[in-house]
């Protein structure tokens, strides 16, 4: 199978007045079509750095980065929804399209409809301030796949709900993603979400860098991410991977 | 028609009769301003040379208006107020958006910016009436030295404290720095250019 995206020696450097960061030492990855690949490593690896290189919002410092198509559509999903006070929910879900000039009443049913079956329909022309942190974190990834992207970058999306929170969000997250067929890259500190969400775990080194390992992650009879989290072998993967972040306080 | 609860009843009646006190109250409070101003004048008790009272500002009012031409004066000022609050509205808005859209020329005009916005402009009067004459155009120079500055200065912090992570969000979309600007930086910082607007009328008025 081909990848959507091939990742060869990728390397960043952060410039200071200090001197030199070096936060990815050469990167190399393949991401395939449809598959859920999480990104784990210990604080500051520079996952997010990761995300930021492939996705454009910074420079590499060299290496290549090959997606299947030159006009590949990447959706980001930030930790914090960033969700603009002065619009409505679906004003927001549609401020990708307006930006690339895609915004037809085709393309704002399909929001709309994307809200309805998400469970948000009632919250359409509600300002965000009246939806709760989980919502809204929903809201952005509407938000995130009302420009159709062909790949998801899902940067710890999670990471600023409360616990109860971010276990329900991640299931739902994970249901749509598989149903609207995305292929994603979720980069988590949490080796549980990591684990019983993904199709494969890569795992990084300390700065600068590398992948250290690639986990398929092979559980019987896989399920939602609720579900796997009860399975012996989720525990497994779980203590496995964490021996390898090797996270040193 | 929605029906309403009795409750929700309650609670409209009790907005309504606040807002009832609050307009009496106003209204009650410059009457008996007034009207302390017009007896402690009066009776003496404060000088009427000095402090003048009500129906002295009344006849001199309508006699102003029957021998000077009261009108012509209210009606240059407001003009003068207008076309420098205008100028200066514009201009302060134009290049703060200039400023931030190139931020090492922001870097650069910062110290001098800072030096304009203190310097005395009220202290600069008579030498602005020699540069450009006594006519309007010193008195509406006059009035945009007092408010432009300022109007830069608080329009550009209100584009820089937008929080970078909107930007970022932008960023991932692909925007351009147009489309920040006009999807982002504008509509977050409509509050504060209003606000700038009402201290340039102000501002412009004391400069006309």
């Amino acid at each position: 199978m081909k990848p959507i995206l091939k990742i060869q020696g990728l390397k960043k450097n952060y410039q200071d007045l200090d001197g030199e960061i070096e936060a990815l030492g050469g990167i190399n990855l393949d991401v395939y079509e449809g598959e859920l690949l999480s990104i784990v490593g210990p604080s500051g690896c520079g996952k997010t750095s990761l995300l930021s290189v492939l996705s454009n919002l910074e420079k590499k410092s060299s290496g290549d980065i090959q997606f299947k198509n030159h006009d590949i559509k990447i959706g980001y999903m930030l930790q914090k929804d960033a969700l603009f006070p002065w619009r409505t929910i679906l004003e927001n879900c549609l401020i990708g399209l307006e930006i690339q000039h895609n915004l037809t009443e085709e393309t704002k049913n399909r929001v709309i409809e994307l809200l309805n079956t998400y469970g948000l329909g009632d919250f359409m022309n509600k300002y965000p301030s009246s939806l709760s942190g989980g919502m809204r974190q929903r809201v952005a990834l509407i938000r995130t796949l009302a420009i159709d992207p062909d790949i998801l970058f899902l940067d710890e999306p999670f990471s600023a709900l409360d616990y109860l929170t971010r276990i329900y969000l991640s299931e739902d997250v994970y249901k749509i993603i598989k149903k609207e067929g995305k292929t994603a890259i979720l980069v988590t500190h949490d080796l549980a979400e990591a684990v019983s969400l993904s199709d494969r775990v890569a795992v990084l080194s300390k700065r600068p860098a590398i992948v250290k390992k690639v986990y398929s992650i092979d559980i019987p009879n896989k399920s939602t991410p609720i579900e796997n989290r009860k399975k012996k072998e989720f525990h497994a993967y779980y203590d496995q991977i964490w021996r390898d972040l090797d996270a040193h306080i | 028609m929605p029906t309403y609860s009795k409750e929700h009843q309650e609670f409209l009646k009790k907005r309504r009769r606040k807002k009832g006190v609050i307009l009496s109250c106003q209204f009650l409070i410059i009457l008996s301003f007034l009207l302390i101003w017009e007896i402690a004048s009066k009776t003496g008790i404060i000088n009427s040379f000095l402090s003048s009272s009500p129906s002295q500002v009344v006849t001199t009012f309508t006699s102003l208006l029957e021998q000077n031409n009261l009108w012509n004066h209210v009606y240059i000022t407001v003009y003068e107020t207008l076309i420098s609050f205008v100028i200066a509205s514009v201009l302060g808005f134009g290049i703060a958006t200039l400023l931030w859209w190139f931020s090492t020329l922001a870097k650069i005009v910062d110290p001098y910016l800072t030096i304009l916005n203190s310097l005395p402009k009220v202290a600069l009067g008579p030498l602005i009436i020699i540069w450009i004459g006594a006519n309007m155009n010193s008195i509406i120079f006059m009035a945009l030295m007092i408010s432009l500055f300022i109007t830069i200065i608080n329009i550009y912090n209100g584009f820089q404290s937008v929080d970078y992570y909107y930007i970022t969000l932008l960023k991932t979309l692909n925007a351009s720095k147009s489309q920040i600007f006009q999807k982002l930086i504008v509509p977050s910082n409509k509050n504060i250019i209003i606000n700038c607007l009402k201290v340039n009328i102000s501002m412009s008025l004391i400069g006309s």
